[in-house]
């Protein structure tokens, strides 16, 4: 019951991280329509800014967060306005080469100017103490991963389903002409719900570095998780990727717990069992 | 057909250029290695080798100019191992093959080194099969049972008798398994469990609970270094096994000290052994160190692949010296067999028999020095130790 328990919550911890990374993903190819690979390359992104900024620079953890978001988005919008901008409604190869394009220099220029080897971010005392939740310890920063993943949940469905600005979104993913002929600024909404895709893979690209830790390969290594993630939780469904993440979370935790000599096959073997039963994700649109 | 012909024509006269003894000309060394992508560093660490012991030694051997040729594997490929074999002797013309990061990659290289009477030596590839594949092969690096078997002494030394192994799921993690669990269970402990752990894994709190659950007294560890190695760590020390008072052994592959500032202070405490540490106390090690770090442009990234280098290009040079500047493998292997010598690591020589390294192994502690960066703390020496792996075949 306790090793049961003690999974239970390691899982948990581990989906959230997946989460806070994923969701952003979701957003650009449910809502945008953009099969963005280049998504852990902004999360590495970050990873490296927050590691700067902490290590280096000396600066504290919430600082090092919001610098990470900020310099991501702004290091995002040359790359929206000069590059994503073309391949809005392009056919996927199109997206596929451009967006894998990205993810290769970008690795290319980190490797160069960071070098090969691993980066931490170093936490707050508080995040770095086991905490004890009665039947075992859990290290703090799981507990605050797990906290930021229903933060962004939550925020993120205010803002689509209860905002004027998630109202002028859903319009224009659902009928851009019409939208743009209605008045709605769709260039403006894109850039917008881009750059919160990407403050989003900024996020999580330094909450989860205790989890998946930033090195220049990052942004390629977990490339196939996350777009696993999100083609399980369908593309643009918030509710549909926490179910993804929490799910495959216990998957994959469970499995290696009890059989680890497995590697990943029970984590693609319900990849490909959910992808039969519900071949758009658990809850993905119809197109 | 005509064109085959030429073709073949022109293949046969490189061969027989290729076999003409150089008189007193420049002796060309083809070193392979992953230069680029996720393990560059570890090429990098083998120029650096090259480069430091070139700065120390001269560039010529009895009046032979000497170049090295570099070419770049990014990751474990033989097909392309061989290739890049292939076209440094038949086109580049060197007399001597070196370098060789993987395993497998050394084993596509092995049956090209008797037709092609070139000798082959190896900086880091550690697997003990490699040794038996040529007669022109000798390796200065180490192997993985080399250096783990003392573990098991050691481990029972501190009291433990229950370890639960947990390795990555991969040829050197099994080889680290086996040799871990021959040494410990023969100085009398029990390996109560083994881990396999796929290669990919990124969270290690689920392998955390069932070294818990096993009740072992110690875990015994081997992952490729990098990510894994410092999620694996992190782990160990967050869910609380290190505050349990399980021990933790491994090779030293895990604290290398290019990983060190990662690890950071989870890392203090960590017991490993291994053949070289870049904070070994010798004049000579002094003179390496000061030598590789000019050529690698920062301490922080010198690590063991470097010394295997360094050695490698010693016996190289000695083989030049036997030779004379002629291409005979057979002579140039042979004047090697026995050679002993201090390398920065500590006293070394080759093996006559199996013509792989007998070293020193030492026991290090991961501790904090005075300027407050952590290093492998040397505390304990195992002297010439052998491969085990080939002394038993």
């Amino acid at each position: 019951m306790q090793t049961a328990l003690s999974i239970a919550i390691d899982a948990f911890a581990y989906g959230m991280a997946l989460f806070i990374i994923c969701i952003g993903l979701s957003l650009t190819m449910g809502l945008m329509r953009v099969v963005n690979l280049a998504h852990g390359a902004f999360a590495m992104i970050a990873g490296y800014i927050a590691s700067y900024a902490a290590r280096d620079l000396g600066l504290g953890y919430a600082v090092a967060i919001f610098l990470a978001i900020i310099g991501t988005i702004v290091i995002s919008i040359p790359l929206e306005r000069l590059l994503y901008r073309r391949i809005y409604g392009s056919p996927e190869l199109t997206q596929v080469l451009m967006t894998i394009g990205i993810t290769f220099c970008v690795i290319g220029i980190t490797n160069y100017f960071f070098g090969p080897t691993l980066k931490t971010i170093p936490l707050p005392g508080s995040l770095t103490q086991p905490v004890d939740v009665g039947f075992r310890t859990i290290a703090g920063h799981r507990l605050f991963v797990v906290a930021c993943g229903l933060v962004v949940a939550g925020g993120l469905w205010f803002l689509i389903e209860r905002t004027s600005f998630g109202i002028k979104l859903r319009a224009t993913v659902d009928n851009a002409a019409m939208a743009d002929a209605l008045g709605v600024r769709t260039q403006v909404v894109y850039a917008i719900s881009f750059a919160i895709a990407i403050g989003l893979a900024a996020l999580g690209g330094v909450v989860g570095a205790e989890f998946l830790p930033i090195e220049p390969y990052y942004a390629l290594r977990y490339m196939v998780t996350f777009l696993v993630v999100v083609s399980v939780g369908g593309a643009g469904s918030i509710l549909g990727a926490v179910v993804a993440c929490l799910l495959l979370g216990a998957v994959d935790t469970t499995g290696r717990y009890l059989m680890p000599e497995f590697g990943n096959f029970f984590f693609y073997a319900a990849v490909i069992a959910i992808v039969c039963v519900f071949p758009r994700g658990f809850f993905g649109r119809a197109q | 057909m005509k064109v085959a012909k030429k073709i073949l024509g022109v293949a046969v006269g490189a061969l027989l250029l290729g076999s003409v003894p150089a008189m007193a000309e420049t002796i060309k060394v083809g070193i392979i290695g992953p230069f680029s992508g996720p393990f560059a560093l570890q090429g990098k660490n083998f120029q650096a080798g090259v480069e430091a012991y070139m700065a120390l030694n001269g560039k010529s051997v009895k009046g032979h100019e000497i170049e090295v040729i570099y070419r770049d594997l990014p990751a474990a490929n033989p097909a392309q191992s061989r290739a890049l074999a292939q076209e440094l002797i038949v086109k580049d013309k060197v007399q001597y093959l070196g370098g060789v990061y993987f395993t497998p990659d050394a084993m596509a290289i092995t049956p090209l080194l008797k037709q092609a009477n070139t000798p082959l030596v190896i900086f880091n590839a550690a697997t003990s099969a490699i040794m038996t594949q040529s007669p022109f092969v000798v390796r200065t690096s180490f192997t993985t049972a080399q250096t783990t078997t003392p573990l098991g002494k050691i481990a029972v030394e501190r009291g433990v008798k229950k370890v639960i192994s947990a390795v990555s799921d991969y040829g050197p993690g099994v080889d680290a398994e086996n040799a871990f669990k021959k040494a410990f269970e023969a100085a009398g402990g029990k390996v109560v469990e083994a881990v396999r752990m796929p290669l990919n894994t990124t969270d290690f709190s689920p392998i955390m609970q069932r070294v818990r659950d096993s009740g072992a007294e110690a875990v015994f560890a081997f992952l490729p270094s990098g990510p894994t190695t410092l999620g694996f760590v992190k782990a160990y020390n967050e869910t609380g096994l290190k505050q349990a008072g399980i021990k933790f052994f491994a090779p030293g592959d895990l604290t290398q000290e290019s990983d060190l500032p990662a690890l950071g202070d989870a890392a203090l405490g960590l017991l490993t052994t291994f053949h070289y540490s870049v904070s070994h106390d010798s004049p000579e090690n002094k003179r390496f160190v000061e030598a590789a770090t000019k050529a690698i442009g920062s301490v922080e990234q010198l690590s063991f692949p470097a010394v295997g280098a360094f050695d490698g290009m010693h016996v190289i040079y000695k083989m030049i010296e036997a030779t004379d500047g002629k291409q005979d493998a057979q002579k140039a292997v042979d004047a090697v067999k026995g050679m002993a010598w201090t390398s920065p690591r500590g006293p070394v020589s080759i093996d006559a028999e199996t013509r792989h390294i007998t070293e020193n192994i030492y026991l290090r502690e991961v501790a904090k020095g005075p300027d407050g960066k952590t290093y492998n703390k040397e505390i304990q020496t195992f002297p010439n130790q052998k491969d085990p792996g080939l002394a038993t075949q």
